[in-house]
This record gives structure tokens, C-alpha cells and sequence, in this order.
């Protein structure tokens, strides 16, 4: 082997090396994403239309229309959820602020059981919207609670977040979109 | 039991059977079936993300498997079902991603690499056949022994 040329000899030792090393970077890289979070398509596109009962009025109806014009959050909850519980101090800080309305998605989830969890845990929902049976759900693309949705005044979903509101993501993205957006 | 109860009671079972069958008419078409066995080993359950739509038991799984029959008994195509799919949960909910610009690498990149280990390797074996034989110089060699069995003075 020593009478390979000098250049080819680098390019043998350098080059798996370099492979190795790029392998390395991303398997670094993956550590720190979670798989969970799924990128969705329905980002910047046109938040799905829904019309549903509220919570607290059965016979009232909202729809994803009523809101055009302002930028508002839909926050996708349920009684049973357990992680809702961790993120709904911050929602309550939130509602109280009065930067942006959050309408509830009351998602799989049974009336009585829904109303007493907001006694009891206070309501940050400018209102609620009953899914039953999840099918708005699915239209968007729900597939863990909680997410947090940002639509802007032209009714397209700008920022989805999955799992529990963190205060980083509220201060950092959520809250600054809003601001970027209501200003638009 | 006497024998006429015994009858009794097969024949109820036996309509039982037929009512039940009827009712379902449309889901125990075999072939239907089929179908949405094989488009539901295709697509990802969200929750459970290692386990496809037909295999879990999350949920939001049954959920799906239930919004895939309505669509197909709509009249849906298959292509028409995975799209409604992809549309809200992304590519992620199929098993076979979709060849496009940001899946070329996942699926080209291992024959990319084949073809470069195929290369390396023919480089190799090329360098082998063109490196000059070792050389036995029988001449030389009968020479040194001679030498050394009859060193000259």
C-alpha cells in the first residue's frame, strides 16, 4: 500500500472519517428532537372550518368564520387530559392579559365532566366548542391534546404547537406571532 | 335439554346468525374488507407511532380506522383516502413516504451508497490485477545457492 499516492491515501483515511462524522452530527442532532412532534401540514394554510355547539349555550353555534378578522388561539383540551392540567395555569395567566381570545375544542369529552374541570380549575376559554366524537378534530390534525393552534385575521393557521403550552413557547413564539399578526 | 328445546334453541341462534349477518351487509363484503386491511397496514397510527392504523388500539386509531370505512364506503378511492390523510396529518401518517424533493435522500441514499461501495471495491480489485507481479528470478536464486554452496575464494 505504500505505493499509493499521497492524495488517494488521504482521501481513503479522510473520507469514511468524514462520513462517520456526519453520521455523528445527525444522530447529536436527533437527540435533541422530539419525535412526537410532527410537522403540520395544515400550517399557513386555511384553518378548517367547524361549526359547533358551545359548552355553556348548546343552542349557540360558533364557526371558525365568526372569527375572521381578528387573530384568536384555538387550545384543543378535554377533562380527561392529564397534561391539559399542566399547561392551563399559564392559559389563565394568559386569558387574563386579554392579548388574544382562546377558544376551548372541547375534544371526546362529556358535558358535565367538561364544565366541572373549568369550575374547578377556572376557565381561560373566551368559549368553548363541543367535538363529541372528534371528527373537527381530525380535520385538524389532532393527535395528541393538547394543541395550541394561532389563526390570523384571514382565518389561516400560522403556528401549531404540540403537547403542553410552555412559558418559553409562549413568550418566545406564540405571543410575539400574535403581536406580529395582529399588527398585519 | 329435551331434543325439540335443543332445536329451539338452534334454530334462534341460526336466525340469530342471519339477522346479524344482514345487518352488516355491506362490511362482510370480503373483498372490502381486504382492502381496508391493506390501506390500514399503510398508514401510521399517530399515537403509537411504531404501529399502523390497523394494528393499534389507541383511540385516535379507531377513530381514524372508522373515518377510512366511512370515506370507503363513500365510494373513495384508495389514493383519495391517503390524501384526506396526508392532507391533515402530513406525509408522516404513511408508511411509504411519498418520493419527492425532501425524500430523496431516504430513497436513493442507500443505493447511492451501494453504488460508491460497488466502486470502491472495483477500484480494489482493479489495483490488485494491475500491480505488477512479485518477481521470482529462478535464475538469480539458483545462482545465490550455488554461491553460498560453493563460496568462491
Amino acid at each position: 500500500m505504500t505505493a499509493a499516492p499521497a492524495p488517494r491515501r488521504n482521501l481513503l483515511i479522510w473520507g469514511p472519517l468524514a462520513l462517520f462524522g456526519l453520521l455523528v452530527a445527525f444522530l447529536f442532532v436527533g437527540l435533541f428532537r422530539d419525535p412526537r412532534e410532527i410537522p403540520s401540514p395544515l400550517v399557513d394554510r386555511p384553518a378548517p372550518a367547524f361549526s359547533l355547539a358551545t359548552l355553556h349555550a348548546p343552542q349557540k353555534i360558533v364557526s371558525t368564520s365568526d372569527y375572521l378578522g381578528q387573530v384568536w388561539l384555538l387550545n384543543v383540551w378535554a377533562s380527561w387530559c392529564v397534561s391539559c392540567r399542566v399547561e392551563h395555569p399559564l392559559l389563565m395567566e394568559l386569558a387574563k392579559t386579554n392579548v388574544v381570545p382562546i377558544v376551548g375544542l372541547d375534544y371526546k369529552d362529556r358535558n358535565p365532566e367538561a364544565k366541572a374541570w373549568l369550575e374547578q380549575h377556572g376557565n381561560p376559554y373566551a368559549l368553548s366548542v363541543v367535538d363529541a366524537d372528534g371528527r373537527v378534530g381530525i380535520d385538524w390534525g389532532v393527535y395528541g391534546v393538547p394543541e395550541t393552534f394561532v389563526v390570523d385575521k384571514a382565518g389561516v393557521i400560522r403556528y401549531k404547537h404540540i403537547g403542553p403550552v410552555t412559558v418559553e413557547a409562549l413568550q418566545n413564539t406564540i405571543l410575539p406571532l400574535v403581536q406580529k399578526l395582529k399588527r398585519a | 335439554m329435551s331434543p325439540l328445546r335443543l332445536l329451539g334453541a338452534a334454530l334462534a341462534f341460526a336466525a340469530h346468525l342471519a339477522a346479524s349477518q344482514a345487518l352488516a351487509q355491506p362490511a362482510t363484503d370480503l373483498a372490502f374488507e381486504q382492502r381496508l386491511k391493506r390501506l390500514e397496514a399503510d398508514l401510521r397510527c399517530l399515537v403509537c407511532q411504531n404501529q399502523t392504523l390497523a394494528d393499534s388500539n389507541a383511540p385516535l386509531a379507531e377513530d381514524l380506522r372508522r373515518e377510512v370505512r366511512t370515506l370507503a364506503v363513500a365510494g373513495k378511492s384508495d389514493d383519495e383516502i391517503r390524501a384526506f390523510l396526508v392532507a391533515r396529518y402530513g406525509d408522516f401518517v404513511l408508511y411509504r413516504p411519498p418520493v419527492k424533493g425532501t425524500t430523496w435522500l431516504l430513497w436513493f441514499g442507500p443505493f447511492a451508497l451501494l453504488a460508491l461501495g460497488a466502486l470502491v471495491w472495483l477500484g480494489v480489485v482493479r489495483r490488485r490485477r494491475t500491480a505488477p507481479e512479485p518477481v521470482h528470478d529462478v535464475q538469480g536464486a539458483v545462482r545465490a545457492r550455488a554461491l553460498i554452496d560453493d563460496p568462491p575464494t
